[in-house]
């Protein structure tokens, strides 16, 4: 792999202003989407579980 | 020598050759959302709710929100697997050579990896939330989308949006589906009113971008066939699209204000394509063309939200038929 550099850097070089604010917008856009999917599985469970969600014998 | 930026397309490259190109993107989030197609999405939402309202069924409010997120999620996932594969297409015509990876902002191999990871998990959640039948019935609209759709018939066939509009059609059926565990002739009766609108929608649009589709290499039927048979094509399927578009007020789940929107929009849509098959040159032909593209349009949504308005808001009057 000629010309390839692969020595670890520090993730913020070469990146412009503009490029952070992309990074951290996607950033908060995931942890969005997580939030959301955790709330989801939640009300799903309790949902399609019921009453029985406690309901667990040992 | 360094390799080129994961991002640049070259114009004859194709789509497997994109794919090779790798590294992160550097896109914004509305790069990631116009991936999903959002104006589709809508679409797909609206058509979904609706086979869910039809249905009548007694489903939690959680679980038939639950099962409408996915739908949306596993339709974008196919938006973004079609923007994938046709990426050195969009690259090519005006309409669609600003999207995220023909303009560079979103590498190929992500776009390819955000789509099969929303596909597999859009089906994985519908099934866990709602049924395995709807979860599979996602599943296979999405693999028809792109692989039936968008690999095989885009670049192959005039009749591509014809086949390829059943994609389009099925998610009425699958929001049926998702709060009932079947289909019934309601969505039956949906899926053929937006399958027999797909050919008269698409076609007028391709009429009046025929040269874009042709630059591209997209065999549409006023490039394969001629602009004078795609008239008679649209005219065709207008005049199957109108009497079913009243199918839904004969079978009886359709009221009175179905009724008389769907025959006042379906001789609209008879007498604009009539406009479209008589106007076949210059200014007026292309008039006519938009005039048609536009209100099919609003004819299907029409359609649709006199449906929803019935069924969700209680306004549903009878007019024939034996479903009450």
């Amino acid at each position: 792999m000629v010309g390839v550099s692969r020595e670890p850097v520090d993730p913020r070089v070469g990146l412009t202003p503009d490029d952070v604010r992309r990074r951290r917008s996607r950033s908060i856009a995931i942890a969005v989407a997580l939030g959301v999917l955790v709330v989801l599985f939640y009300a799903v469970t309790v949902v399609k579980l019921g009453p029985q969600i406690l309901n667990r014998p040992m | 020598m360094t390799t080129a930026p994961t991002s640049s397309i070259k114009e004859t490259a194709r789509p497997d050759a994109l794919t090779a190109q790798s590294g992160a993107s550097n896109g914004d989030v509305s790069d990631y959302i116009a991936l999903l197609k959002p104006r589709v999405m809508s679409l797909v939402v609206f058509t979904a709710l609706v086979g869910m309202v039809v249905a009548h069924a007694n489903v939690h409010p959680v679980i038939a929100i639950a099962s409408l997120l996915m739908i949306a999620v596993g339709a974008g996932a196919s938006g973004c697997l079609n923007m994938w594969w046709d990426a050195d297409i969009d690259a090519r015509m005006t309409r669609t050579a600003r999207r995220p990876i023909p303009a560079g902002r979103i590498a190929p191999d992500e776009a390819l990896s955000f789509g099969l990871t929303l596909s597999v998990g859009s089906v994985l959640v519908l099934g866990l939330a709602a049924n395995w039948f709807a979860a599979a019935f996602l599943a296979f609209t999405i693999v028809f989308y792109v692989a039936v759709y968008t690999m095989g018939l885009k670049r192959s066939t005039p009749q591509n949006i014809v086949i390829g509009g059943a994609a389009g059609a099925f998610p009425p059926m699958i929001g049926q589906a998702a709060v009932s565990g079947a289909v019934g002739l309601e969505t039956l009766v949906l899926f053929l009113i937006i399958f027999l609108w797909t050919p008269p929608h698409f076609w007028a649009l391709a009429l009046v971008k025929a040269d874009d589709y042709a630059r591209a290499g997209v065999p549409m039927l006023p490039n394969v066939a001629g602009p004078d048979a795609t008239r008679r094509q649209i005219l065709l399927y207008t005049a199957l699209l109108a009497p079913c578009g009243l199918a839904p007020a004969f079978l009886g789940f359709g009221g009175l204000a179905y009724a008389v929107v769907a025959t006042l929009g379906g001789a609209s849509m008879t007498a604009l394509a009539i406009q479209v098959f008589r106007r076949r040159a210059g200014e007026p032909a292309i008039r006519a063309a938009q005039h048609l593209f536009g209100f099919s349009i609003l004819y299907l949504f029409l359609l649709f939200a006199v449906l929803l308005a019935e069924h969700g808001l209680g306004l549903w009057r009878p007019v024939a038929g034996w479903w009450a």
